[in-house]
């Protein structure tokens, strides 16, 4: 009997950086309060991020270079995903270049969609991809404004180079409504800290625990690693006290990144990983009207699994930025006045977008069969020799790395986190791309400069409610400041 | 083998409105202007005009599809009116079907009139394209300046041109659009603005500045074009005819190969060599007068003196500098301000060059007035420098 488990994984974090004393100053006026929880600095997801982008940067970073050929199932799990009818795990799977007859299923509705999601996978039989993705929104001036984050992790779950396997688990379901938010409403509705920690996490976990030990016949001083993600500071390590837990409890990673939905308990696990050793024992947390609790054992695979980013990586690579309204208006949580030129219409033709996503959801170049030259996008006929495109093979240029040939700062046009950097990117296939360069510093961007490709969305059709999504430009090495 | 349209086709009567942010006044009232002020220099009736060409560009501020605003407007009954659109060529593209009309022999008489009504739109600058549904999905929508602004750092690049220098040559060409733009009562700016206003106005996209941007403008030109036998059998003394109307579109070579080096326009260098070569002329420098580019932008008139061959590939800077295309050099260029001073109502734009060549060719540019020119070059850009339409006429006595 094979055994399937954690054989790869990765993760990503918003370049995107805040410092929180940034944001309690904005609101002193009217919350004085916040200054004192004020602490490090959060993630926030760009203009032209979501659920659906990060979980693609975070899957890109678990696969690496790996055989997708046999994933069988992926599973996405936020509680924010931009679409509530279109399946936006499908999107993740095409543009990370899964294979087409891959079962994708969107997981959603609790903070414990992580966690539930990664437990299906590893009860079944099939090589899968687990992805965790969030960025949630709170209210200006709230304390989870401070507290939430953004992030995405990815699990690929396969019989091959096992570095951490399932040997216990448990859930419990339970109505405990320690916050809600309706379907269609922005940001939730919080009930008393105290009664959320005392009668919440202090009873329903240790309850799930007791079981998760039991499943896999170990007693607590069995684990050494406690990972247990909470919006609420300190609830962690008061449960793991409840525990009588002597090892390790997994930070919280507020500082970089925040608390990050239904993605933060898989971020957990990845940093976890990233650092345990072989034969650690791992008891993972997701807590949401019950709680999931999932033990790992790591394997001697666990160092070669480490992938090139991971979550450590993600939280250096930040880019810092120095404004609160920039936050709010990516959040949607301004109204500003963008000028007429934003009134252009974004509607996308459904029908076109079809046609054209072989080569747009894995930004596919054509490699000419007749003289070789790689180019995108591909058109009727070679731009070179005019041999029809039919003889083209397909090269990805997804992940290629590339350089700056031209760059221009456009303030004129309408874009949401202006200025709209544009140049040509010159791959190192040979191919020449006029690109959208995202998260580029005050400093600009030097021709010559080494980029990578991320996958973003294009441009919001706001009348419709629609995202165009496409593959930008980014520095390999982060600004030193926006 | 073809001959070409070499002095096959004279222009009858040519019209220009006021250019300018006419709020008074809408595309059908431009058009009159243009139309009456041709139908007048031609000495013929609307009805003797049996085909017409109509240049509009952007639709969703304009007239609306198809040919029937300008059928509409000047009443054009009955006659075959055709739509043409290619970005800032349009204006030569019209141009080039009545041309191409009377040269074929289908008609005695044809009529080409380009109008853009851009002031329609509640904001300055130019409405942002449609791009097209599959390009929409993936290229990224940058503005005319940023498009442009990228010759720079390849022209640099390739010549070793310092910042310096280009910016100030680059403030030269505008420097001496305004100057013209003085002694031309049709056009949007007739103000001289000093070098240091231009070299220090603000930037729009680096190094283009405020002054190296050209006007966005309302207005409409006009021509009207027939055999030179029947303008001669009408009385017409000195004629101006066409020498060679050409066009290059980029079929994405610049865009997606690295043979490129974004140093010049190739469209503008393929439809000029063709030109040349339609018009006999074999020497550029010697034989044109003086020429009508599409400085959209003072980056693009720079980079346009080499590719029309009338400066060494880098030395357009020099030039500049020397004052070779000032009113009082070896080669004018924007004698009646240009795009920058004249103002640019898209589709108007190349019938507003060859209307400045052919009042210079028969002597009628009052102050402006040239001595003595006989050969004049048009040259109407559309697009971006790495996707675009070039468009060229050379017009001369005969």
């Amino acid at each position: 009997m094979t055994e399937i488990g954690i054989s790869r994984f990765g993760a990503y974090v918003p370049r995107l950086r805040l410092d929180r004393a940034l944001i309690a100053a904005a609101h002193a006026w009217m919350a004085p309060g916040l200054r004192g929880q004020a602490k490090g600095s959060r993630a926030f997801t760009s203009w032209d991020e979501d659920a659906i982008t990060m979980g693609v940067e975070a899957t890109r970073d678990a696969l690496a270079g790996a055989d997708t050929t046999s994933v069988a199932t992926l599973r996405l799990a936020s509680t924010n995903l931009p679409y509530a009818d279109l399946q936006n795990a499908a999107i993740v799977a095409h543009a990370a270049g899964l294979p087409a007859g891959v079962a994708t299923s969107d997981h959603a509705g609790s903070q414990r969609a992580g966690t539930s999601a990664l437990l299906q996978a590893l009860k079944g039989t099939e090589s899968s991809m687990v992805i965790g993705s969030d960025n949630p929104f709170a209210k200006p001036a709230s304390v989870q404004e401070l507290s939430f984050g953004a992030g995405a992790a990815a699990f690929l779950i396969s019989d091959k180079d096992v570095a951490a396997r399932l040997i216990g688990s448990a859930s419990l379901a339970e109505v405990f409504v320690d916050h809600f938010r309706a379907a269609g409403s922005a940001s939730d509705y919080n009930w008393e800290e105290r009664w959320v920690r005392d009668e919440g996490y202090a009873k329903i976990v240790p309850a799930a625990v007791k079981a998760a030990l039991a499943d896999a016949e170990l007693g607590i001083s069995d684990i050494q690693h406690f990972v247990m993600p909470s919006y609420l500071k300190g609830a962690a390590d008061a449960v793991a006290k409840k525990l009588k837990f002597a090892g390790t409890v997994a930070p919280g990673l507020e500082d970089g990144i925040g608390y990050a939905g239904a993605a933060h308990a898989l971020l957990m696990l990845a940093a976890t990983l990233e650092t345990a050793g072989p034969g650690e024992r791992i008891m993972l947390v997701g807590f949401g009207q019950g709680a999931d609790v999932l033990i790992f054992e790591t394997t001697n695979a666990i160092t070669a699994a480490r992938p090139p980013r991971g979550v450590g990586g993600a939280i250096a690579d930040a880019v810092p930025t120095d404004s609160y309204l920039r936050m709010l208006s990516f959040y949607n949580g301004i109204d500003a006045e963008w000028g007429m030129r934003s009134e252009k219409s974004a509607k996308t033709a459904l029908t076109e977008q079809y046609r054209s996503a072989g080569q747009l959801e894995s930004f596919a170049a054509g490699r000419c069969g007749s003289c070789d030259t790689v180019q995108f996008p591909q058109l009727q006929y070679c731009v070179n020799c005019h041999a029809p495109s039919d003889g083209f093979a397909q090269v990805s240029l997804r992940d290629e790395t590339a350089e700056v040939l031209t760059s221009t700062a456009d303030w004129l046009s309408y874009h949401p986190s202006p200025p709209l950097w544009v140049g040509f990117v010159r791959f190192q296939s040979g191919a020449r791309v006029l690109m959208e360069m995202v998260d580029i510093g005050k400093e600009g961007i030097d021709t010559g400069a080494t980029l990578r490709m991320v996958f973003r969305i294009k441009e919001k059709d706001r009348v419709r409610g629609y995202n165009r999504y496409f593959w930008k430009a980014t520095p390999l090495a982060a600004a030193q400041g926006a | 083998m073809a001959t070409g349209i070499k002095d096959k086709v004279a222009i009858l009567g040519m019209g220009c409105s006021k250019f300018g942010e006419r709020w008074d006044a809408g595309s059908p009232d431009l058009m009159r202007e243009s139309f009456e002020e041709a139908l007048a220099d031609a000495g013929i009736e609307r009805k003797q005009i049996e085909a017409a060409w109509f240049g509009c560009w952007g639709d969703g501020v304009n007239v609306g599809n198809s040919s029937i605003p300008a059928a509409m407007a000047l009443r054009l009954e009955g006659i075959p009116v055709s739509r043409v659109e290619n970005m800032c060529a349009t204006g030569t593209e019209a141009l080039r079907g009545a041309v191409y009309a009377v040269a074929s022999g289908a008609v005695d008489i044809a009529l080409a009139i380009g109008s853009e009504k851009l002031k329609d739109t509640g904001f300055g600058g130019l409405p942002p394209p449609f791009k097209g549904t599959f390009n929409d999905m993936w290229m990224p929508m940058g503005s005319a300046p940023a498009g442009f602004a990228q010759l720079a750092p390849y022209y640099r690049a390739k010549y070793g041109t310092t910042k310096e220098d280009l910016k100030r040559a680059i403030s030269h060409v505008s420097w001496k659009s305004h100057q013209n733009g003085v002694f031309s009562p049709k056009a949007h700016f007739q103000k001289a603005v000093s070098m240091e206003t231009i070299m220090n106005a603000p930037m729009i996209s680096d190094p283009l500045g405020l002054f190296d941007c050209s006007g966005v403008s309302d207005g409409s030109a006009c021509a009207i074009v027939t055999t030179p036998e029947i303008a001669r059998a009408m009385g017409k003394k000195d004629l101006v005819t066409i020498k060679a109307l050409q066009l290059a579109t980029s079929s994405g070579r610049e865009t997606q190969m690295n043979d490129w080096d974004g140093s010049y326009v190739a469209t503008t260098r393929a439809a000029a060599a063709r030109a040349y070569q339609e018009a006999g002329i074999t020497d550029p420098r010697t034989q044109v007068n003086l020429s009508e580019v599409h400085d959209c932008f003072s980056i693009t008139e720079l980079v346009t003196m080499e590719d029309l061959g009338f400066s060494d590939d880098g030395r357009a800077v020099f030039d500049i500098l020397d004052g070779r295309y000032d009113r009082d050099g070896a080669m004018p260029c924007q004698i009646d301000g240009g795009l920058k001073c004249f103002g640019h109502p898209i589709g108007a734009s190349g019938l507003r060059m060859a209307y400045e060549i052919y009042s210079q060719l028969l002597g009628r540019a009052g102050e402006r007035q040239l001595p003595n020119p006989s050969i004049g070059v048009t040259h109407n850009l559309g697009g971006v420098p790495y996707q675009g339409i070039a468009a060229i006429s050379v017009l001369g006595l005969s």
